[in-house]
């Protein structure tokens, strides 16, 4: 679907399974690292990972975010029983990293390392190419020091082994500056063959042949995953932090994961007024752009989208779900709910349309309860037989429901909807 | 007549498809006949999957017509050289070794890639590549776009329904390109609503590198001087948008633009939202839809407060340029009728069986579309005639003269081969014309008269697989067959076959290159110093020839020419000629009276075994 981010515990578990075959045995990395989740039992892994007790240790949330030193939650050169202390204290705190809040769940605990020079490593990509990013000054300041950063070029079809690396390391030592190179190009040859979006090490250093990765931010392209299957091993796309996903929503990831369609919903606000089914991924964002723009972002009760011809056991049972969800907080007044969409391709409205009406049938009864009204607006392939069937349907529900085709503006019924909310039309 | 650069698709432009895409190749030609085009879009289906090739049958208006199946992309392209857009279905897994496989073709010029999902470095590394050779993607991830009255990709445009309300069959003045393909349709209505419709609609996918930009696209609406302003819809993420301010603001564009970056609502997310498109999150304030708006306002585009205002904006637009005279009122063309009685789902009854070779519906009887007429008064050969039916093309005359050569001498020979004495046994007994026939005609296989198919196919094969005359013997005798087309009965070195002879002759005297035969002939001198009946025999130079001849044409490829071969095109030279034989064989046994045969006892080796033998498994009583 599009590049995810990745644990930093998997990101250095897939490094140590491939180091030595991208730097031909030139380079070692250790990969002791180990991930504590909230079911972990501590003592089992440090039975499993017995370099846990005699190791002093470094331990720190695994989460997607960073800067984790300045917000206090870095505890560096301890022991283990020192470092389970630490971890049973902040499992399940909830912590404010920048303007996000969000429970800690996962830890990563590695050996401490005493660091003489941190150095800083980025490889990212744009169209025509990849970027090295280098700096001899990493670590907490990188952004302060961001100058010292040199940036080089890597030619999407240009082999890493033909760039000269030179404009990177100006300055340094020549036995530095050849570690470095191979470092390097060992390292880019496994983002670039991984099917990484990015790759951080910050900081890093290195002790003769050996590799030392203190810091590690990682995204993978997702979408690569039926080349890279083996190569990843059990990889997780976690959600971002402070993004816990709702029961509801997982079900529906799952279901877009097995579907050749595209089932998306996000959860904004469960007391909202505003519910929105929208078919297609453009029009889904427009559809809440116009909710925002007229003043009701606060109202918006969710993000979402079916597109790519579900089918109707599947619409179905997105529909249910999000009904569930609708008709679970009474609030104040009516509730809408917008089942919108632009103009189909190919996706089948009449079909489609089919899996809506049963999830209405289940839920009539509660909608009505919840006051909600309803507010159609369809084109597409069989579109009038879809609105034709949704139209029988909320008149034999009893539901209060109003539907329009193609020849309405898009978002019209926004407007409509939201001028009912404030009981604007029909009640003034 | 070459294209300008900025045109990508018009109303001669034709496309080969890459999936078995029934339905929306079936949209590509409803949208054809609607626009009124000469000829359809699809020039061929490739169908890696399906394994056989054959048609397609879809309807043209009411009438249905046959698209060319490949199971090669290759063929298809060698087939089709005109045809310079590649519209790819494949999916996630194997659109990237198409699209490889597709931009190496001179002759696509235009690369239109469907699949979503595909991975970012696989869709970089093509871009990457179609930059280098000058070629044009759309997509990943789109269902297209099209140029109304001229082309349609895929599904784009939808349905028929759609094709009228938003006047796709005809040009207008405004270019449109988006990202999303889900947004096309539903801006083109609104586009055909607010204006006199769109001149090209384009659908980049959502991805984070769309293979064409929304820039790029721009530029050739710029460029193109039918179209008079242009509309662009953007989509929060992504800095894409920031190029056409620079654009504008560099004077690159200088008609006037709509512009509308949507997501706007983001802002007002607690957190981050992956939307259903890839490409579609925002990583910093510049990435921002207000910001990105503000950008494009700011550098001379007109930018309305929401969406909601969009097609107000488009109008006034419109209005200005037609009141300014920049766009004149154009004559409104309509769609090229639909038959009234035209539902699809009760005309377009599939029919259950398909003929290419001949038409008795018209006027006049056709022959591979030639009229009877014709083939009478210009006197076409029996050859001529074989070549239409059996290879829908009149072939040149030295194939049509080998044709009717082969019928000759393969007409009869002698009463004692299989096929003349079951035709003479059968006549004996009593029975009619075509009893007497087919029981003779059931002879011919592997043993009798069939060996011209497997001839070609054994020869044809050692030859491409590079193996020298005797390894092939070698090779044969390893496994334990007979070389197909080699050795006879009663034929030998001595007493060599004046049939074969015959074609030698006719061989060295009209084909500049044989050399299958001379590769046979080689193989011959092999097996006939093993033993002198083991020569080449009619069936086989029969089959070695026609190869010969086939590749001589330049019509055919290789792999055309294998399929010929294993339809059984070959044996039917030796059925067809033979007929004329057996026909022979049967007149001749009626004329003379003839009564019911009974072979002699003493031409039957009796031996049969003992009763004790046979009952000794039965067990006591």
């Amino acid at each position: 679907m599009a590049q995810r981010g990745i644990r930093e515990y998997d990101a250095k578990r897939i490094l140590a399974t491939h180091i030595e075959r991208f730097s031909n045995g030139t380079i070692t990395y250790d990969g002791r690292v180990a991930l504590v989740t909230p079911d972990a039992s501590l003592e089992a892994l440090s039975a499993e990972k017995p370099w846990l007790k005699t190791e002093k240790l470094t331990v720190k949330p695994d989460q997607l975010f960073g800067k984790r030193g300045k917000h206090g939650l870095l505890l560096v050169n301890v022991s283990y029983s020192e470092a389970k202390e630490w971890i049973v204290e902040k499992m399940y705190k909830t912590v404010t990293v920048g303007k996000t809040s969000g429970k800690l769940t996962h830890f990563l605990v590695q050996p401490y390392v005493e660091v003489d020079n941190e150095y800083y490593l980025a490889f990212t990509g744009y169209r025509e190419g990849d970027y090295i990013h280098f700096s001899p000054a990493g670590g907490m300041e990188i952004e302060a020091n961001w100058d010292k950063v040199t940036n080089l070029t890597v030619p999407l079809d240009a082999k890493i082994e033909d760039i000269d690396l030179a404009p990177l390391l100006n300055g340094m030592g020549a036995k530095e500056r050849g570690t470095l190179k191979n470092l390097i190009t060992t390292l880019f040859r496994f983002y670039r063959e991984l099917h990484f979006g990015y790759l951080e090490y910050n900081p890093f250093t290195f002790k003769g042949s050996a590799f030392f990765p203190i810091d590690t931010v990682a995204r993978l392209d997702d979408t690569a995953h039926f080349l890279c299957a083996e190569a990843w091993g059990d990889v997780e796309f976690p959600v971002p932090f402070g993004r816990e996903l709702r029961p509801e929503e997982h079900y529906i990831k799952e279901l877009d994961e097995k579907s050749g369609a595209s089932l998306k919903l996000t959860i904004l606000n469960p007391k909202g007024k505003v519910w929105t089914m929208v078919a297609g991924g453009g029009a889904s964002v427009i559809y809440a752009d116009t909710v925002v723009d007229l003043g009701f972002g606060d109202e918006l009760a969710n993000y979402g989208e079916y597109s790519g011809d579900p089918s109707t056991d599947e619409t179905y049972e997105y529909a249910k779900t999000l009904l569930d969800l609708m008709t679970r907080e009474k609030s104040e007044g009516c509730k809408v709910l917008i089942i919108g969409g632009g103009i189909a391709n190919f996706t089948d409205v009449a079909k489609t349309f089919d899996g809506i009406i049963y999830a209405l049938e289940d839920y009539a009864e509660k909608l009505k309860e919840h006051g909600a009204k309803i507010y159609v607006r369809r084109g597409g392939p069989n579109y009038e037989i879809g609105l034709a069937k949704i139209r029988e349907a909320g008149r034999r529900l009893g539901l209060d429901m109003e539907v329009h085709g193609p020849d309405m503006h898009m978002t019209r019924v926004v407007n409509i909807a939201l001028e009912d909310l404030k009981g604007g039309r029909r009640n003034g | 007549m070459a294209k300008p650069d900025y045109v990508l698709f018009d109303r001669d432009t034709t496309a080969i498809i890459f999936g078995n895409q029934q339905a929306a190749v079936q949209r590509m030609l409803d949208f054809d006949y609607l626009s009124g085009r000469k000829k359809p879009s699809v020039a061929a289906v490739v169908n890696p999957t399906g394994g056989s090739k054959g048609f397609m049958s879809v309807f043209y208006g009411g009438r249905e017509i046959l698209i060319p199946v490949y199971n090669k992309l290759g063929t298809a392209v060698e087939q089709h050289p005109d045809a310079d857009v590649l519209i790819n279905f494949a999916s996630f897994r194997s659109a990237y070794n198409v699209s490889m496989e597709a931009l190496s073709y001179s002759s696509i010029k235009t690369l239109v890639i469907i699949a979503e999902g595909i991975p970012e470095r696989q869709t970089r590394e093509l871009i990457a590549l179609s930059k280098k050779v000058g070629k044009w993607i759309i997509g990943p991830a789109t269902v297209g776009g099209f140029v109304p009255g001229a082309f349609k990709i895929g599904n784009a445009g939808g349905a028929i329904s759609n094709l009228l309300m938003s006047k796709l069959y005809r040009p207008g003045s405004v270019g449109f390109v988006s990202k999303s393909g889900g947004m096309l349709n539903e801006m083109a209505n609104m586009i055909a609503q607010n204006s006199d419709g769109l001149y090209e609609g384009i659908a980049i996918g959502g991805d984070k590198y769309p293979g064409s930009t929304l820039l790029d696209h721009l530029l050739r609406y710029e460029s193109n001087p039918a179209i008079k302003m242009m509309v662009v819809l953007g989509e929060v993420g992504g800095t894409d948008e920031y190029e056409i301010v620079d654009a504008l603001k560099s004077g690159r564009i200088t008609k006037p633009l709509v512009a509308w970056v949507t997501g706007t609502c983001v802002k007002v997310f607690p957190t981050e939202v992956q939307f259903g498109h890839a490409g579609a999150m925002a990583r910093g304030e510049a990435e921002a839809a207000d910001a990105k708006n503000a950008a494009l306002a700011e550098a001379g585009a007109f930018v309305p407060n929401s969406y909601d205002d969009l097609g107000d904006l488009i109008r006034m637009v419109y209005e200005d340029l037609k009141a300014k005279g920049v766009i004149e009122e154009k004559v409104e063309v309509g769609p090229q009728e639909l038959p009234v009685d035209y539902k699809p789902s009760i005309m377009r009854r599939p029919t259950n069986i398909m003929c290419t070779i001949s038409d008795d519906r018209g006027e006049e009887l056709l022959y591979a579309g030639v009229p009877i007429s014709k083939v009478i008064r210009e006197g076409y050969g029996i050859g001529d005639v074989i070549s239409l039916l059996w290879f829908k093309k009149r072939l040149p005359k030295y194939v049509t003269d080998f044709l009717e050569l082969a019928v000759k001498i393969t007409a009869d020979h002698g009463p004692c081969v299989s096929a003349a004495h079951n035709t003479i046994v059968t006549a004996m007994a009593g029975k009619d014309l075509t009893a007497s026939v087919a029981s003779g005609i059931l002879t011919i296989g592997p043993l009798f008269g069939g060996a011209i198919d497997d001839a070609a196919r054994y020869f044809k094969d050692a030859l491409t697989r590079g193996l020298t005359p005797k390894q092939f013997v070698d090779e044969m005798k390893a496994m334990g067959i007979n070389i197909p087309g080699i050795g006879h009965r009663v034929k030998s070195v001595q007493n060599p076959d004046m049939r074969v002879k015959l074609l030698e002759e006719w061989a060295y005297a009209n084909l500049p290159k044989h050399e299958m035969l001379d590769y046979a002939l080689e193989v011959e001198k092999i097996t006939t110093a093993k033993r002198n009946n083991l020569i080449l025999n009619v069936d086989g130079c029969i089959g070695i020839l026609f190869v010969d001849i086939l590749r001589s044409t330049g019509i055919y490829a290789e792999e055309e020419i294998d399929e010929i071969i294993a339809m059984g095109t070959l044996n039917g030279i030796f059925v067809l000629g033979r007929t004329i034989g057996m026909i022979g064989h049967f007149l001749d046994q009626k004329r003379l009276h003839t009564r019911l045969y009974r072979h002699p006892w003493d031409d039957v080796l009796y031996m049969l075994p003992g009763e004790d033998e046979v009952l000794k498994y039965q067990g006591p009583e």
